[in-house]
């Protein structure tokens, strides 16, 4: 769960935003480049210089792929219940509760079903700012019924992963929605219904060693850190710098891991015609 | 064997070097009753100790340098093993291994984690910590179990997976996700004993199956004591506080109902007589597979569906 660590090393541009007069202005991370909120979004939150492209959450990418108005979302409200009454620094109750009321999320993934160019889909999109978009009970099992609910209807899943890994508070709990959701995820595959698996920045530890590494076809943004462990950690065991772009979505089609990279713009129509061609 | 002795274990490790030069003296000394006081002493000292052993206790128990491995166990408890190496892709990796051998009447597959005992040892195994070729040799040898209709016993211990440059390179996150797929469809009994160390998804790469049995001094978690203290308190001090909070003994998972079944160690730890922990495993897992071979292959698999189905806890 690397998501403490890293917002020190990458400056987030919520922080950078603040630096701006009117909050309508982003800079893009990557470049610098200014760049007005509306002009943002009409580039599907991407840097139209260098292409970046920014974290968004469950929100923007419903927007992007599927169907206006289409996306019924189910389970909602589904929260954890600390099943270890777990406490470090603060309650993980009150970390559960505060980040619901300041996201109005209920946990790190919003799932249901929708339309793609008019087909029909079982969708889920994690969400980075719920707790480094950890995934704890709530997330494996809304993703174990998604993956039902496809396998029910007989309908492709898609799921976006952006994640940070299994979640600590969770304890042994986090770390077999591992083996839930993979074992779910066989079950679909065995009916031979596609699951489409994409992968965004950053998607790290037990998310990657399950559900995200496990579609029929592994499709990653541009740019986007993938791993099981995390780059520091890396860097302490080997006591060595790591190689540019490692661990980047590049660097993982390079070795065999990944499908095809696909920039945001193009995502939609390329989920659509695979789901077509499987079909 | 070299003894390592952790710090809670020196009275009784004293009381009993004491006893010991008693008994050589008792020949020609009437002490005789004296030895007996002591020895119930050393009994009353040892069941106090081993009763309220913390977590953190319990953590350090399961890494004991003393403590059996997979290949221990194998030797003891089985006959005719035959290890088999290799993914078939790439090498073989030395902190997994596998093969097939006779536990008495039972044919099985045994695989499992496999630490060092000295340096050199644990520079061979890679003190325990798999690459993705270790995933994959252990996935091909249950392929190769289901296709000659063999039970897989898996034996978890491991710090974790090895967070190496190649490791990444190779695929570490696919190799395990691919294991967590493939074992969950397995046509053949899984038994997962947790025997040292559960360290996160490194261990669960084994740790698919249909009984998950847990020996008495162990710990699975998502993350180690050590690696959550300095991440949620920024300081490796707190891994006595990070191992109460993630409850992750034996009897933490028990209630949890992660694991199906603890299995008694002799007193004091694994440890203290291999020859004895290896016969109470031996004895559960006959147990067990007696029972889990009258099960058809496709209602096991419903049911491990099912057994990981129902873990995890949330409010709706
Ligand atoms: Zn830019």
């Amino acid at each position: 769960m690397a998501w403490f660590k890293r917002s020190k090393e990458n400056i987030s541009p919520n922080t950078l935003k603040k630096e701006l007069p009117d909050g309508l202005w982003e800079k893009c991370p990557s470049c610098n480049e200014i760049i007005h909120k509306k002009q943002l979004e009409t580039n599907l939150w991407t840097c139209q210089k260098c292409s970046y492209h920014f974290r968004i959450g469950s929100d923007e990418y419903i927007k992007i792929l599927l169907d206006e108005g289409s996306f019924k979302e189910v389970n909602r409200k589904m929260r954890s219940a600390d099943p270890l009454e777990f406490i470090d620094t603060k309650k993980y109750s009150s970390r559960i509760n505060d980040t619901i009321n300041k996201l109005g999320l209920y946990d790190a993934i919003r799932t249901g079903t929708g339309k793609l160019n008019k087909k029909d889909v079982a969708f889920g999109c994690m969400d980075f700012r719920f707790i480094g978009g950890s995934m704890g009970s709530v997330v494996g099992e809304k993703i174990a019924r998604l993956t039902d609910t496809a396998f029910k209807n007989k309908i492709p899943l898609i799921v976006i992963s952006a994640s940070g890994g299994a979640r600590m508070m969770e304890g042994a709990f986090s770390l077999m929605q591992m083996a839930k959701t993979s074992s779910r995820l066989a079950r679909l595959s065995e009916a031979k219904i596609p699951y489409i698996s994409i992968v965004t920045d950053p998607t790290t530890g037990g998310t990657t060693a399950s559900y995200a590494m496990l579609g029929d076809i592994n499709i990653a943004e541009p740019q986007a850190l993938i791993g099981f462990a995390g780059p520091r950690v890396i860097r302490q065991t080997i006591g060595k710098d790591l190689p540019e772009g490692f661990q980047k979505s590049e660097f993982l089609l390079e070795h065999g891991f990944i499908d095809v990279i696909v920039p945001r713009k193009d995502m939609k129509e390329t989920i659509s015609n695979l789901i077509t061609i499987l079909d | 064997m070299a003894k390592t002795v952790l710090d809670f274990e020196k009275p009784i490790v004293e009381l009993e070097a004491k006893l010991e030069e008693m008994r050589k003296f008792s020949d020609n000394l009437d002490i005789e009753k004296e030895i007996v006081k002591i020895e119930e002493k050393v009994k009353i000292l040892k069941e106090n100790i081993y009763k309220e052993l913390t977590r953190w206790q319990r953590v350090q128990l399961a890494r004991h340098a003393d403590r059996p491995y997979t290949l221990d166990y194998i030797n003891l408890m089985t006959t005719n093993f035959i290890e088999l190496h290799g993914d078939r892709h790439f090498k073989d990796d030395k902190a997994i291994v596998g093969g097939f051998a006779n536990l008495d009447e039972h044919k099985v597959l045994i695989i499992g984690h496999q630490k060092g005992r000295d340096t050199k040892t644990n520079l061979y195994r890679n003190f325990g910590m798999p690459n993705p070729e270790g995933y994959r040799k252990a996935l091909r040898l249950m392929k190769l179990a289901e296709k000659f209709n063999k039970p897989v016993i898996t034996m978890l211990d491991t710090p974790g997976a090895f967070p190496g440059l190649e490791a990444e390179e190779r695929g570490q996150a696919e190799a395990i996700a691919r294991n967590l797929f493939e074992m969950s469809k397995l046509k053949v009994p899984i038994i997962v004993v947790i025997i040292g160390e559960g360290a996160s998804g490194g261990a669960l790469g084994l740790g698919v199956g249909d009984r998950i049995l847990m020996l008495e001094n162990c710990w699975y978690s998502v993350i180690s004591p050590e690696s959550c203290s300095s991440i949620l308190w920024r300081s490796w001090e707190y891994k006595e506080q990070a191992a109460e909070a993630l409850k992750l003994t034996a009897p933490d998972l028990l209630k949890q109902k992660i694991i199906d079944r603890i299995i008694p160690e002799p007193l004091g730890g694994a440890h203290k007589d291999h020859q004895e922990a290896a016969k109470m495993l031996k004895g559960v897992l006959k147990e067990e597979l007696s029972q889990l071979i009258k099960i058809k292959p496709e209602k096991l698999v419903e049911n491990r569906l099912e057994k990981f189905g129902s873990m995890g806890e949330f409010i709706e």
